[in-house]
């Protein structure tokens, strides 16, 4: 069922009642989502909630439109990318995310506290010769010495991690199938203990995602320095 | 009908350089001229000799002329604080006031006045007014106006003051680019990724859009908004004033105040050959300089395109930025429109063409297109028409909105490119026992530090109920509108209270100073030209006066009926009675009411005074002079 944005006889804009980003558009919560279609709507609904189409209405209706058409287009962002619309809908079931995201990675780096993150054990050999590797290019860099060898090799490590990156994407994914399945009512649907340990699997590969994501940005950086 | 057909509303281009005023007419936008048969209003505000306001193309004299009383490229200072237009300030002959104040709005000096950027914009923008009342006949209030995407919020909230301060209701800021491909894409339905290069005067900017069916959807934008034509005539100068040191041991820099005007000679000049240079190989600089010595040089296309390389290059990594937040490779791209002047410099649409792989489309005037796209989306503010009806236009915010949190870092809350409007809630609680304010600070900009993002606001929730530290859960809610304006509503949720929020934007005016603006520049605008309406008026009163007084004495006096004299001697009585008074329409009023009931008694002084001649006796000519025809030659004073 989609929010009621307008109005059933006159079909005027109504004030936005707050629901979720999936009931706004009348999508169930599901993580596999038609993005062409989530498209097609989002136009759609732009059309008739935009406020330039409420330039000579009254205050009342303006500010109608401004906030739909604010909480469309924020509906719109999140639900349109994978990653956000995953991150969005465990919120939704209460799990609260970690601080996993860049914005920790910032923090501690103005701050010059150290970022508290574990590494995932599958990764943790890799991790540990890379960062050795990153020290020795560091320590190159300043002495204004060139080791295309050593290039190479993290080159390749950057190449695997990239890898890696879209894997834990593909394995998301079948999160996600794990997770629609689960709401197919009763019969087909796993209990509240199977969806509680579906989310927990999710957040555990946006960590690990996370983790990879930002590897490769500090070899980009040491790479560019 | 929404609306009455009476109700104009204008789309304006409020430019750097120039500025121009458009409507829809019809099925197509117009660019409406001015008085002098031109579209194009150069952003140009001067005092003349009787320090009166000078707008557009004539005020660009006094650049010359009286440097010191004439300011352009205004738009660089809008939104910007003391200390952030130094630089401006080493390569624009901006004068600031001598006694402003650390965070206080910037005052430029005009002459003796000093104005504020915004009041210097609202002169420009109430002459496209004017242009746009005279071409109507009749009033204009209301306009969409158009600002550079890349613009922040301040440098929005300083425009949209502007518009007040001009008398307008801003309906809509559009962003610049934005506004171009409503232009273009109004008689091309196509759909595609289409790439807006926006170079300027002043500003640069690249958007990248989605046309889908007659939505404008943009993806992705970037720019400067510090880097444009501007840039280009500075650097000509600086290497002309290097020129004449080493050649003529002539030093113009070292005394700016004395060397302005030879200094805007040079500008003017080296403006002509950049323009030159886009359609020919060479051009020649000539410019007399003080002392009777002369600065002369040629300039070819290459050499011109090696210097100005720097400043073309500028633009590249803005466009990759945008091309990477849009997720697209350049061969993605269908269409690459230009849009402003600078992109007529050969040099730059080879850039933009290697950019992305493909020859962008020069069949519009870069001059008018923003405009025309302007007074498009005026159209369908204003209800809209078959023409319009299926477009709209899906615009982002160009900077990431965010909050100040411990250790001076951003924390941010709508990432640059969201489509706007755009909201974000935040919660916030106390640190101390009854705590009753919480001071927010707001940033926009990418840096991770908040020392490297803009300041856009502090705000103080006050009225926060007292608890315990921590107890109050304030929600505060960030949405940037249509217009890329920050809005902030504040609640707290355990008491339903709503919070109060005290804004003081950073580098803006208040609504107060905005309403004073709006007055004052009305008053000071018209306070010579309207004293010395109210003295002309006067003067003529007292002359027609002294000569009623006079006829009296005459022998035609007497011939005109009890009637007749009776009503000129009430309508004299009324004259006297406003004369003294500052409404210049009534003294006006009743000048003209006591002349057309003269007219009868002049006519038989005239008689008097040629039969009087005719009979040989001497004709008392003051009579003639000074008789109430006096009042007739002088002109009607004219307004606007």
């Amino acid at each position: 069922m989609r929010a009621v944005h307008f109005c059933n006889s006159c079909g005027k804009v109504q004030p936005a009642v707050p629901v979720d980003y999936f009931t706004f558009f009348g999508f169930p919560r599901k993580l596999n989502l038609d993005t062409s279609e989530l498209e097609k709507e989002f136009y759609a609904l732009s059309r008739r909630l935009h406020p330039d189409g409420f330039g000579q209405a009254d205050e009342r209706e303006r500010s109608w439109s401004l906030e739909q058409s604010s909480m469309l287009n924020d509906a719109y962002r999140t639900l349109k990318d994978p990653i956000r619309r995953t991150e969005y809908l465990l919120r939704l079931e209460g799990v609260e995310l970690e601080e996993q995201s860049k914005q920790a990675t910032e923090k501690a780096r103005a701050t010059g506290e150290l970022k508290k993150q574990v590494v995932p054990p599958d990764l943790l050999e890799e991790v540990f010769e890379l960062n050795m590797q990153l020290e020795e290019l560091r320590m190159q860099k300043k002495m204004g010495e060139d080791d295309p060898a050593l290039l190479e090799e993290i080159g390749k490590a950057r190449l695997s991690l990239e890898e890696k990156y879209d894997a834990l994407l593909r394995e998301l994914m079948t999160e996600w199938n794990k997770w629609d399945k689960s709401l197919g009512g009763e019969k087909d649907g796993g209990d509240q203990a199977d969806r509680r340990k579906i989310l927990d699997r999710m957040v555990d590969v946006l960590n690990r995602r996370n983790y990879v994501r930002n590897l490769v940005r500090d070899v980009n950086e040491a790479m560019e320095d | 009908m929404k609306y009455m057909a009476t109700d104009y509303i204008v789309g304006i281009d409020l430019g750097t350089t120039n500025s121009l005023v458009a409507y829809m007419q019809g099925s197509s936008p117009v660019v409406i001229p001015g008085e002098d048969g031109l579209n194009l209003v150069p952003s140009v505000v001067a005092l003349d000799e009787n320090n009166r306001i000078v707008v557009g193309n004539a005020a660009r004299k006094y650049l010359i002329e009286t440097p010191e009383r004439a300011v352009y490229s205004i738009k660089r200072l809008m939104g910007r604080g003391v200390e952030d237009v130094e630089d401006e300030l080493k390569l624009f002959p901006f004068q600031l006031a001598e006694d402003l104040q650390q965070g206080e709005v910037l005052r430029i000096k005009i002459g003796e006045r000093t104005y504020t950027p915004p009041e210097i914009s609202a002169l420009v923008l109430r002459q496209l007014k004017r242009n746009a009342e005279r071409f109507f006949g009749a009033p204009v209030t209301q306009a969409v106006i158009t600002v550079p995407a890349y613009f922040n919020d301040a440098q929005r909230q300083a425009t949209k003051d502007a518009g007040r301060i001009a008398g307008l209701n801003v309906l809509r800021l559009v962003n610049e680019p934005t506004a171009a491909s409503l232009a273009y894409g109004l008689d091309k339905k196509k759909n595609g990724m289409v790439v807006v290069y926006d170079l300027g005067g002043g500003t640069f900017d690249i958007s990248i859009l989605k046309l889908h069916d007659g939505i404008f959807e943009v993806v992705a934008t970037n720019g400067d908004t510090h880097l444009g034509g501007d840039d280009i005539d500075n650097l000509l100068i600086s290497i002309a004033l290097d020129d004449i040191r080493g050649d003529l041991g002539l030093d113009l820099r070292k005394d700016m105040r004395h060397s302005g005007e030879a200094v805007q000679r040079i500008r003017q000049a080296v403006i002509e050959a950049k323009i030159a240079l886009s359609s020919q190989p060479s051009a020649k600089l000539n410019v007399d300089l003080p002392g009777g010595k002369k600065y002369q040089r040629e300039i070819s296309r290459d050499m011109f395109e090696q210097m100005i390389q720097p400043i073309v290059d500028r633009t590249i990594g803005p466009c990759k930025q945008a091309l990477k937040d849009a997720a697209l490779k350049p061969e993605q791209i269908d269409e690459v429109v230009l849009v402003g002047g600078s992109t007529r410099i050969p040099k730059v649409q080879r850039l933009v063409e290697d950019l992305f792989g493909r020859k962008p489309h020069t069949d519009l005037n870069p001059d008018e297109v923003v405009a025309l796209g302007a007074a498009v989306q005026a159209h369908i503010l204003g209800g809209g028409s078959e023409i319009t009806q299926d477009m709209l236009l899906l615009d982002v915010t160009p900077l990431s909105l965010g909050i100040e949190v411990a250790g001076g870092v951003t924390d941010k809350i709508i990432l640059r490119n969201s489509t706007v409007p755009a909201s974000a809630t935040q919660y916030y609680t106390t640190q101390v026992d009854g705590q009753t304010n919480v001071a927010i600070h707001v940033l926009q900009g990418e840096r991770e530090l908040a020392r490297d993002c803009r300041s856009l606001a502090r705000f103080d929730l006050k009225g926060v109920p007292p608890m315990v530290a921590g107890m109050p859960r304030i929600e505060v809610k960030f949405l940037i509108d249509a217009n890329g304006i920050l809005r902030v509503s504040a609640r707290e949720q355990r008491s339903g209270q709503e919070a109060e929020i005290d804004v003081q934007p950073t580098y803006g005016l208040t609504d107060e100073q905005v309403e004073n603006m709006l007055l004052e520049s009305y008053d000071y605008a018209e306070e010579d030209f309207r004293q010395r309406q109210a003295i002309e008026a006067r003067r003529e009163a007292e002359t027609i006066l002294t000569a009623l007084a006079k006829a009296k004495n005459n022998y035609a006096w007497r011939e005109l009926t009890n009637d007749e004299r009776r009503n000129v001697e009430k309508l004299e009585k009324a004259l006297v009675a406003v004369k003294e008074g500052d409404d210049y329409h009534a003294v006006r009023a009743a000048i003209d009411a006591l002349n057309e009931a003269t007219m009868r008694l002049a006519e038989l002084m005239m008689d008097t005074a040629v039969s009087t001649a005719l009979k040989g006796k001497a004709m008392d000519d003051t009579d003639l002079e000074e008789g109430p025809q006096a009042g007739h030659p002088m002109a009607k004073a004219d307004f606007e």
